[in-house]
This record gives structure tokens, sequence and C-alpha cells, in this order.
């Protein structure tokens, strides 16, 4: 699979300089650099002959506050973009109150690839597939941006615009992403479920994410759902929401919810599935994270990562 | 333009002269000279370039030696007590986890970032975590078996 004529960029042209600050990435990047972190996929990219490695690259992996999961002011989490998915998988707050996140980086490529790869490059390869994109988004993910002209914050659903394309300027760099506060009204469980043909070193064939809140008679008063590997970005489901409020978040609710997301989705055929069943997966996969969701809503304990344990369901 | 870096490997501090682009993996094998790494798929599949960099599991295939700059390396050779054998090592030889031997190191190396991470992992946490280290002779069994024994043995001894 070696593809060494794909990284025939000239020995003497290629650059590298590590970065210890914002500031110097930013400039760098500004010359024309690009960031690597963990390099899992840029790195793995460039083996793949998808892209040949940029000739001047910036390391950003050793930046200092870039790898911290801290409480935001307005109650919710601010995940550096050089925090681990090994990171994301174990920490006691995402665990507690953004489980759906927990289950996505708990299965991201092997411990090795979780060790390393980060969730800023995970967020700015800009994959359709990527685990941790429905649940970031179901979430209210907000990608902070630091520039040359300073810093500037968009929700994710406004930064992917396509496979490997986002609103991001190449002099960009992602800083953070930002999660809302868990809901304050109700009790509220996430989930992400994929369909997956082994459990580790695998892509998504279908994935769903899901934000459920349950009023105190146990009525459904709040929904997100997004779907993964069933479009150009991975993006949520209205419709799906819209079949989950007012009902009792049964199976029913969420075999409703999972209908709409397979009406929604515009899936491509590829060596991993073809688009009719991807469809049909759909249903099923959203169904189960949703009722993976409100399992961990009603208090519930569902292992992470929920994928392994909805079959059946 | 070369980048000029020091790699610690295995304890021993390596200054060195490489392209940017030279992988950790080459650049080990290649200018340190330590040629237990194996490289499989050079595609971050197989597992078998496997090395510890500050302790994290890392296939070294897919990583830019220049990054490692600083960075303490350990590799499969690091692993035992000059011709001492580490437990894993031993127990993988006992209990039939070498067949081949060709994913052997990355598997050594894969375990003992479990064993670091995890000192009692379940069997399940076991199969998990080689499961980023493609064994195409054994089965896994001896292997997932000889990991399991360690991880005992440790518990037994407190």
């Amino acid at each position: 699979m070696s593809t060494a004529t794909s990284m025939t960029t000239s020995a003497s042209s290629r650059t590298y300089v590590e970065a210890r600050d914002v500031a110097t990435a930013v400039a760098a990047m500004s010359a024309g650099a690009r960031p690597i972190a963990g390099g899992t996929d840029l790195v793995v990219g460039a083996r793949h002959g998808k892209a040949p490695l940029p000739a001047a690259l910036v390391g950003i992996h050793r930046i200092p506050g870039l790898a911290d999961v801290a409480p935001t002011d307005g109650g919710g989490l601010r995940l550096g973009a050089l925090v681990t998915h090994a990171t994301l998988m174990a920490d006691p707050t995402v665990l507690a109150s953004y489980p759906g996140l927990a289950d996505a980086s708990a299965i991201v490529g092997s411990h090795a690839t979780r060790a390393n790869g980060t969730l800023g490059g995970n967020v700015m390869n800009s994959s359709p597939a990527m685990d941790t994109g429905a649940p970031l988004l179901c979430h209210g993910g907000v990608a902070v941006l630091v520039g040359p002209a300073g810093e500037r914050r968009v929700a994710l659903a406004d930064l992917w615009t396509g496979p490997g394309r986002s609103t991001a300027a190449p002099d960009e760099l992602l800083v953070a992403v930002e999660l809302d506060a868990p809901p304050a009204d109700g009790a509220s469980g996430s989930s992400y479920v994929r369909l997956q043909y082994r459990r580790q070193m695998e892509i998504a064939i279908v994935g769903a994410g899901a934000v459920v809140t349950l009023g105190a008679d146990g009525t459904v008063t709040g929904a997100k759902v997004a779907i993964t590997a069933l479009a150009p970005v991975i993006h949520r489901v209205a419709e799906a929401e819209a079949a989950l409020v007012g009902t009792d978040g049964g199976f029913e609710a969420a075999k409703a919810a999972g209908a709409a997301a397979a009406a929604a989705a515009r899936p491509i055929s590829d060596v991993r599935g073809s688009a009719d069943y991807r469809r049909a997966m759909a249903a099923v996969i959203t169904r189960r994270a949703v009722l993976t969701a409100v399992r961990r809503a009603r208090g519930e304990s569902v292992p992470v990562p929920a994928s392994d344990t909805t079959f059946g369901s | 333009m070369a980048v000029d870096i020091t790699l610690s490997v295995n304890g021993v501090p390596y200054p060195l002269t490489v392209d940017p682009h030279a992988s950790l993996l080459h650049t080990v094998r290649g200018d340190v000279g330590l040629t237990g790494s194996k490289e499989g798929c050079d595609d971050s599949e197989c597992g078998a370039c496997m090395m510890l960099v500050d302790g994290r599991p890392v296939n070294s295939c897919s990583y830019l030696a220049v990054q490692a700059d600083g960075s303490d390396v350990t590799t499969v050779e690091g692993l035992s007590d000059g011709e001492t054998l580490a437990p894993l090592q031993e127990a993988f030889l006992t209990r039939g986890g070498v067949q081949c031997g060709f994913c052997t190191p990355g598997m050594l190396v894969s375990a003992t970032a479990l064993l670091d991470r995890s000192p009692n992992p379940s069997e399940d946490e076991i199969r998990t975590a080689v499961s980023g280290n493609l064994c195409r002779c054994t089965g896994y069994d001896g292997i997932v078996k000889a990991i399991a024994a360690v991880a005992a043995e440790r518990a037994a001894q407190g």
C-alpha cells in the first residue's frame, strides 16, 4: 500500500517548525504551512496517496493550554484542539454529561490512534464519517478559530461544507471546540452509535448521535439528532427531532425518528456499503442512538462505547 | 531543509539530522539502527511499527520523526533488561504468542501500553487493545493469554 510517489515533494523544499504558542503557529500558517499534531489523518492520508504531505509543516502538538478540558462561563465545556480521543473517552465530565462524545471517542481507530489523534484534527479533517462529529453537533459544538485578524467562533454546522472542506481559512487555527451546557430543565442523556463491521480500526458505515431531554413525567421535552456518513457533511435532522418531542421516548417514537433520518439521508455507495444499505441502516442506527440516549436520560447505565451494546435494539 | 533533532531511544540520546517528512519508524530503523520495530502496512493499520512516545502507543510509520524531537521513545529493544526478557516477552514465548514474529515487536509495545494504563484488564480490554496489531499466525489466543497471565502475576505480587 506504500505510495511513495505521492510524497515526492523535493526534500530541499520541505520545512518544519515547532510552534510553542498560537501566534507562532498562525504566522507559519499565514506563510503557507499546514499544522500537524497527532498526524493520524495528515500523515496517513499521505501514505494512502490521498494528498501528499505539505512541504511546509508547523508542529502544534506542544502548544501549552490547547490540551485542556475546562468548563466555560456558561456551564458548558471547552475542549482544547489538542485534546486526544483517549482523554475524551475517560474524562469524568465528558462521561457524565456528554457520554455520546465518549462513545464516539472510544471507537476511533486503535488505542494508538486515540492516544495521538486530536479532536482538532478530527474536526478540521471534515470527514463526513468522523465519529465525534454527530455528538459534537448535538451538544451545540462551536469551533474557536484564531487567524491573523484574531479569534472568531463558528458553529460546527457552519464549519463543515463537504468531505475535507470547511469554511476555515488556510491561516486559521482551530484552538478549541466549545459545547453547550447540558440541558438544565430536565434529565438528559446522549449517545453515539455506529454501524461497524468490526469494533476497532473501523470507519463508520453509518452513524447517529442523539441528545434527549426528559421532563418530570418522562415526556421528551427536547431532542437533537445528527447523522454520520449519510451525506457530504454530518448534519442534524430536524424531522427526526420533531418526531421525538412530546413522545414517551419509547420504541415507536425512536422508530419514527429513524425513519425521518433515513428519509433525510443522501448516502453514497462505496467500498463500505451501498447507498441503499446505508439508507436502510440509517433508520436502525438512529433508532438505537435515540433509545440509548433515552435510557441514559432515565438514569440507566449504558456502557461506553454504546455501539458494542445496542445490537438487537 | 533537514532538521536537527534529538531522539531519546530506550534511554539513549541520539542527535540526528532528518528530513521533515521522515517517519519515526524509518529514522529509528535507518539512522538509529534499531530494527526491531517492523514496517508492515506503512499505513497505521497493522501496528507492527508501534513504539511508545513519552509513554503513548504510536504507530511510528505514520508519525514524523521531527515531532518526536526531545521525546522519550521506547521500542521493543527497550523492553528487556539487557539479555533478561521482560515478563511480557517471556509470557509470549511460553504461551504461544509468537509464530512468525513479525507482529511481535508492535504487539509487545501495545501490550506494554495497555498494562501501563490498565494494570488489570479484562479479556475484552486486552482484545480491544491489540485490535490495532494484526497477527495472521497465532489466532491471538496465545497473545491474549500471555498478556492476561502477566497482569495476573503482577496482581498476585501486589
